[in-house]
């Protein structure tokens, strides 16, 4: 027989963006530990719904890890106790059997709160908008064998390219800063040739845009890569450093 | 039983040999001047591979554009969940490959039931897709040469799949989203997001808008276009378990079906052979391990039925079973593609053995997929470096170590091939209604390639639908903007409203997951993959009675006119129980197997799909005859003119 545990929940509800929010306490118990930690509130969903009661909210899609939409603050850290997972991935077997488990949603300036666990990270969105992209239109490029990248490169921008636009990082900050998200995606394209050539610009529109949405400034104290589910590293906040300064000398 | 009409659909393909029909096509096919693109709006639904590249790419070209998605973020689409692939028949391996070859692969893994104009147009566009990615930035891997490396993917004998780690449709994706943003920037798409479509707009036989849902506010809102675009993938979701997101569905496309749009051969639905077994009772979803694991992992059973009772019941370890005892089953039957066999076939042979008592697992439903002789050849850095992000989420779901013990594996629904019908251009039978991507029904044929679909995405939005939407778009130009405060808006917006008002009334017992587990547990044991006349007789029946009490015993909390995640589950569930029931009706109908449509009643002596040319060598189109009616079947007749048809054979 699968083990299964009894918890308690200390869960977040907020109605709106601009309502006083609280905690509100609920008892589950014969959680499988091999269920997901989203499959576990989806049982706590099913029987409030049962019991006539509204749901508690949460973003959630893929529930394989990559799409980025789960979130969660799970016992005071993004995607909760377990390493290089987001939440979808976390498993119940990493909790223990009486605990009690506390769930926020990322609370940050540059995410305001949609409902209970839900928030509006359209931000990001806006900050890539403003120069996330290297600029070619449909057609009309290059054979693809053309440039040659050496392997280390190609790897390494792909490692930067991983970020799954959770934002963990900002959640995780005490600045709530979108450095590591900003500098993932402008070490990426800086590192291939295909995108040197606006790379400059591209640093530059991306901070503007970051500063302007109100995320906080990088003080490099390091959690948003201890807490990133993909373990996008800090090096990518120097890459962008050097990209945003000599941007700024040529100016 | 469904009317039979001697209706014939003609798909519009263009005369001339195979391979100059696409570029005469493009020569001749009317465009549309940069002045007069910006008086054109084209709303566009959904932002996966299909949508956002199609929303760019028109963006670019100067059309006014509108698009939607339910998520937060256009990145989040379930493109982006792809980890295999992207297949190309540029032959950079020098191995044999060319653009007859990739389109021969794909007819013939469709196992002859897809039109050869799309599929040849496919494979002839597949090389700029690779172009365009890596333009983009796409950081695909490659060798230490500084070119682009390849891997073998099912049913090819070439190398001609193009990856980035196990993470090709996220990159992809992100590529696509940056061209997407790049347009918002400039200011040519404007983009809704946390919107559900949940209406189709006709103005005078031509689609002219959509009514949708802000998730947020659970307003109801209208928008007007000259055109409109579907591209909000499959529906494989109508199993509840599957490798699909938890917010996948199939609306958009029942609403266009429900406007008059045909729905075509619903019953190809791809079970993909390795996915991680189900645990238990309060599972949400399957996830997938991908098909590029089978060039290197090896597919075993024990030999012997004792080792799997003894194995099942804990007493056994699979690294204890000797060489000698393991049934390496796929190897034994088809030595030719061994463990790169089409999916239809692995997820078969599979069940197969499962069924005749040598599965492991707990359940006894599931397989393993060894990496132990792998492991052994070329050292596991080797294997991580080509896996190893897999191999971490398997040991994080599963809690095993598949370095050290085999993983096990068992098919789950993946892909639909089926889908809203279109012609060569990408329309549907409604005019000015076109269907990109994984929605349409058009490559696939009855079973689908691996990373064939990130393929069939990409080509569809950035190098086909950008054309061929001008050929209908051209005689619009006179066309002034619509207002939504036409009475056509309003009657769609009534109707709207009027299902959500019924559904928030029912104030039932039931959850609408209760009932969508419910039904999809009706789809995997009738409608899964071994069908037959009876089984798919007790679906219909049993669909019907879901239906019902979905109808009658539903119960959604809160208010329809807010943030409700019970009602946008509710309402995609309502057009689940449309899919399922049009999927047992065509699978019912169409008496022979082929690719993912296995009836069990037509096999060869050795358990092969027997398909019947003669009969069924045609599309099936469904056509919506009103609420509680009988679809109608209509036939587009499938004319090989330049290939072969044989029986499939990958010994």
């Amino acid at each position: 027989m699968e083990k299964t545990i009894n918890i308690k929940l200390k869960v977040w509800r907020q109605r709106g963006p601009k309502v006083k929010g609280s905690f509100e306490t609920f008892q589950l118990d014969g959680v499988s530990t091999g269920s997901s930690f989203l499959e576990m509130l989806d049982m706590l969903n099913e029987s409030l719904v049962k019991e006539g009661k509204e749901p508690i909210v949460f973003d959630h899609d893929c529930r394989e890890g990559i799409c980025g939409m789960c979130s969660l603050y799970i016992n005071g850290h993004p995607h909760g106790p377990d390493e290089d997972v987001t939440t979808c991935q976390l498993h119940m077997r990493k909790f223990k059997d009486g605990e009690t488990i506390t769930i926020e949603p990322w609370r940050s300036h540059g995410f305001p709160i949609i409902r209970d666990l839900m928030v509006d990270r359209r931000a990001f969105d806006k900050i890539m908008q403003a120069g996330g992209y290297v600029s070619v239109n449909t057609g009309g490029v290059p054979d693809a064998n053309n440039i040659p990248i050496p392997k280390v490169i190609a790897d390494e921008a792909m490692d930067s390219a991983s970020c799954i636009g959770c934002g963990a990082c900002v959640a995780a900050c005490k600045n709530g800063s979108a450095m590591l998200f900003v500098s993932a995606k402008v070490s990426q394209l800086a590192m291939l040739p295909q995108g040197k050539a606006e790379a400059a610009r591209r640093a530059k529109a991306m901070v503007a845009k970051m500063d302007e949405l109100g995320f906080g400034n990088c003080t490099n104290t390091g959690a948003c890569e201890a807490e990133c589910p993909k373990n996008i590293s800090i090096t990518n906040i120097a890459r962008l450093n050097r990209e945003f300064l000599s941007a700024k000398f040529k100016d | 039983m469904a009317t039979t009409t001697t209706n014939t659909i003609d798909a519009r393909i263009p005369e001339g040999p195979l391979a100059e029909k696409w570029s005469h096509f493009k020569s001749h096919q009317k465009l549309v001047n940069p002045s007069n693109k910006r008086r054109l709006d084209i709303i566009v639904v959904g932002t996966g591979l299909a949508g956002a590249s199609a929303a760019a790419s028109l963006g670019e070209m100067g059309f006014n554009v509108l698009n939607f998605c339910i998520q937060d973020s256009p990145r989040r689409a379930h493109s982006i969940a792809a980890q295999g692939g992207i297949n190309a028949a540029k032959n950079y391996q020098n191995d044999g490959d060319s653009v007859y070859r990739l389109f021969y692969d794909t007819i013939k893994g469709g196992d002859y039931r897809a039109r050869e104009a799309n599929v040849y147009r496919l494979a002839e566009v597949s090389g700029s897709i690779i172009d365009q990615c890596v333009a983009q930035g796409v950081p695909f891997a490659r060798e230490y040469g500084g070119l682009l490396d390849n891997r073998s993917f099912g049913g090819a004998q070439v190398s001609r799949t193009f990856y980035a780690k196990g993470q090709t449709g996220q990159q992809l994706l992100l590529g696509a989203y940056s061209a997407l943003s790049r347009q918002v920037h400039a200011g040519s798409v404007k983009l809704y997001t946390r919107y559900e479509m949940l209406d189709l707009v006709i103005i005078d036989g031509k689609a002219r808008g959509i009514i949708a849902r802000n998730l947020v506010t659970g307003k109801i809102e209208r928008f007007a276009a000259h055109a409109v675009v579907i591209g909000t993938g499959g529906y494989g979701n109508t199993f509840f378990l599957s490798t699909n997101a938890m917010g996948s569905n199939g609306s958009a496309a029942i609403q266009a079906f429900k406007k008059g749009a045909y729905f075509a051969n619903p019953a190809y639905a791809q079970i993909h052979p390795t996915c991680i077994p189900v645990h238990g009772e309060n599972q949400s979803k399957l996830t997938l391990m991908s098909e590029s694991l089978r060039n290197d992992g090896r597919i075993w059973v024990p030999g012997k039925k004792e080792d799997s009772e003894a194995i099942r019941a804990g007493k056994l370890k699979p690294t204890q079973i000797a060489e000698e005892n393991r049934d390496y089953y796929l190897e034994r039957r088809y030595p030719a593609f061994g463990n790169l066999v089409p999916r239809d076939v692995a997820s078969r042979a599979a069940k197969e053995r499962c069924d005749a008592g040598f599965g492991v697992g707990a359940t006894g439903l599931a397989v393993y997929l060894d990496f132990s002789e792998a492991i052994n050849r070329l050292g596991r850095d080797v294997v991580e470096s080509r896996y190893g992000n897999l191999f971490q989420m398997y040991e994080k779901i599963v809690d095993e170590n598949p370095y050290e013990t085999p993983m096990m594996i068992y098919p789950a629904i993946h892909y639909t091939m089926g889908g809203v019908w279109v012609d060569y251009e990408l329309q549907t039978s409604i005019t000015g209604l076109f269907c990109i991507g994984e929605a349409n029904f058009s490559d696939h044929g009855a079973n689908r390639l691996g990373a064939s679909a990130l393929m069939q995405g990409l080509a569809d939005g950035y190098f086909v639908l950008p054309y061929t939407i001008q050929n209908y778009l051209a005689d619009e130009i006179r066309t002034p903007r619509f207002s939504t405060d036409r009475p056509e808006f309003a009657e769609a917006e009534k109707e709207v409203v009027n299902r959500i008002n019924k559904l928030m009334n029912i104030k039932g017992k039931r959850t609408v997951d209760s009932l969508h587990k419910e039904l999809g547990l009706i789809m995997w044991d009738f409608v899964g993959m071994g069908r037959t006349k009876e089984s798919l007789e007790k679906a219909l029946v049993e669909i019907q009675r879901v239906k019902k009490e979905f109808w009658t015993n539903v119960f959604i909390p809160g208010s329809g006119n807010d943030l409700n995640t019970e009602l946008e589950k509710a309402l995609r569930v309502a057009d689940f129980l449309v899919i399922g029931e049009l999927m047992a009706r065509d699978a019912l109908l169409r008496e022979e197997s082929c690719g993912g449509h296995f009836r069990e009643e037509y096999q060869t002596e050795e358990g092969e799909a027997l398909r019947n040319d003669e009969k069924f060598s045609y599309v099936s189109c469904w056509k919506y005859n009103g609420e509680d009616q009988e679809p109608e079947l209509l036939k587009e007749p499938l004319n090989y003119e330049f290939i072969k048809v044989q029986q499939r054979n990958y010994k």
